[in-house]
């Protein structure tokens, strides 16, 4: 169990499940504040489905959730989905320009987005201006992830939840994502909660590691835990053994 | 027309079944079912609107405007049972749809308050809104499934169920009365309407047919509009829950 920092997010004994299948069982955990924490994991884990219940696109069955040391179900929706960020893996673009993506999350409040805020989170994702009026069918999957992850901090959001954003990208690609991943952290002290099935980005990026597996979770800890598990399910998802 | 004169129309009933059976259709049965189907209930359906026409009794007539449109929310809930209370909603636009036509029609007498004119317009006006509400329904139910991610990332990003559904809403709106729209452009030049059609045969002026006729068709655009666009809005809360969370099979 992690307790040596303050928690952004705590999960008391949450369960969910979806036609009698339990995705989650009984998870008591925390994430650190201000941290990088990695979920590592097979598939079908339930990583994903614990990230949207922390931005409220789910509920759990039972349990509570607290985010900043409130309980998620005190937020209104809006309000936590703003303050808890999310990009997922296959998040959809909309089309037309960058710019219009960017946008979208001031335009649903209401409001705009000046260009000068704008080319700043290009800025930030680390893609160079000129991008700003690009068709976004003309980006390459690394330079649309940048947009998708910009768009997300359009909200500022003061935790951020990445789902798998370097599965499908090449290596300079991911390296570029790892970067641009602990510069947010430590410029805006976000916390971070990173979906990854590379086990080298989580010992490297993150400052705890999460391993789950059918919807527990098995070990949690600073990252180094992936150098030397206690638990021997961890040892065997390591070596490959689980897929 | 005399019952003789109908029977010898029954060959074009007998030319289909040869053509199904030549060509291994299959669809000899399925035939005679629809034929046997459309005799017994036009049969009765003409000696009860002869009943109701000589009567004269209003309550008749409401009666009769109430089973059509059980019977069109009948049918066309079936193709949105994904959608909480989708009999209540149809049953509600239905109603709104025929009180909003007939109010008009009434209260600017365009039409008199009789059984002959109420009933056969109320039943192109409840039947075309069930097409429509189908049409919608597919389309909407469809758009939903297909751009689940799309609505789930606006409201990721702190949108509400109106943002997040509404561009699926609007498509399914458009495409719905796409059909009724197209159909009035080409109308007169690529065929002549049933209704207009029908008076002509039946010996009335053509141009009194031609008034009649506009008169259906601009019903039937206002039908189209707010049979869309109501079940759309009445529909869409249904999909979401009050943490603004996307219902899902669950």
């Amino acid at each position: 169990m992690i307790t040596d920092y303050k928690p952004a997010v705590n999960f008391n004994h949450i369960n969910y499940s979806v036609d009698g299948i339990h995705i989650l069982k009984n998870i008591t955990e925390s994430f650190p504040e201000g941290k990088i924490t990695t979920l590592v994991g097979p598939s079908g884990a339930g990583k994903t489905t614990l990230l949207k219940l922390c931005n409220g696109l789910l509920s759990p069955d039972s349990g509570e959730i607290y985010i900043k040391g409130k309980s998620i179900s005190s937020y209104e929706p809006v309000e936590l989905r703003q303050l808890v960020g999310i990009t997922l893996q296959s998040a959809p673009m909309i089309n037309g320009s960058v710019l219009k993506n960017l946008a979208l999350p001031l335009e649903l409040q209401g409001r705009e987005l000046i260009e000068k805020d704008a080319k700043n989170l290009l800025h930030d994702v680390g893609l160079e201006e000129e991008f700003l009026h690009r068709p976004i069918k003309d980006l390459s999957g690394g330079q649309r992830q940048k947009v998708s992850i910009a768009r997300t901090l359009v909200n500022r959001p003061q935790i951020l939840l990445l789902d798998e954003i370097t599965s499908s990208l090449d290596r300079i690609s991911q390296q570029e994502i790892e970067e641009l991943i602990v510069k947010i952290n430590q410029k805006y002290k976000t916390t971070i909660i990173w979906i990854t099935h590379n086990l080298q980005q989580a010992m490297t990026v993150g400052n705890y590691t999460w391993v789950m597996m059918k919807g527990e979770v098995i070990e949690t800890g600073t990252s180094d835990l992936l150098h030397s598990p206690v638990n021997e399910k961890v040892r065997h998802f390591l070596k490959g053994e689980v897929k | 027309m005399s019952y003789v004169h109908l029977s010898i129309a029954l060959i074009f009933v007998i030319l289909p079944i040869i053509l199904s059976k030549t060509l291994n259709l299959g669809l000899e049965r399925d035939t005679m079912i629809a034929v046997v189907r459309s005799i017994v209930q036009l049969l009765a359906v003409g000696y009860i609107l002869k009943f109701v026409f000589d009567s004269e009794n209003m309550i008749y007539i409401l009666l009769m405007v109430t089973v059509m449109i059980a019977a069109a929310t009948q049918n066309a809930q079936k193709k949105g049972v994904s959608i909480q209370g989708i009999t209540w909603k149809v049953t509600v636009t239905l109603v709104v749809i025929e009180v909003l036509t007939q109010s008009i029609l009434l209260g600017f007498k365009i039409t008199p308050p009789t059984a002959q004119y109420i009933i056969p317009i109320s039943g192109m006006v409840i039947g075309n809104s069930m097409v429509l509400a189908i049409l919608f329904l597919n389309r909407f139910t469809a758009e939903v499934e297909t751009h689940q991610d799309v609505t789930e990332l606006i409201l990721s990003l702190g949108g509400t169920p109106k943002q997040a559904i509404h561009t699926q809403l609007i498509t399914a709106i458009k495409s719905s009365m796409i059909p009724t729209i197209e159909s009035q452009k080409t109308i007169g030049l690529v065929q002549l309407p049933g209704m207009m059609s029908g008076q002509i045969i039946a010996g009335a002026d053509p141009m009194q047919a031609v008034q009649f006729q506009l008169l259906i068709l601009f019903l039937l655009l206002t039908t189209a509009s707010v049979t869309s666009a109501m079940l759309g809005y009445l529909s869409y809360p249904s999909l979401f829950n009050h943490r603004m969370q996307l219902l899902r099979g669950k």
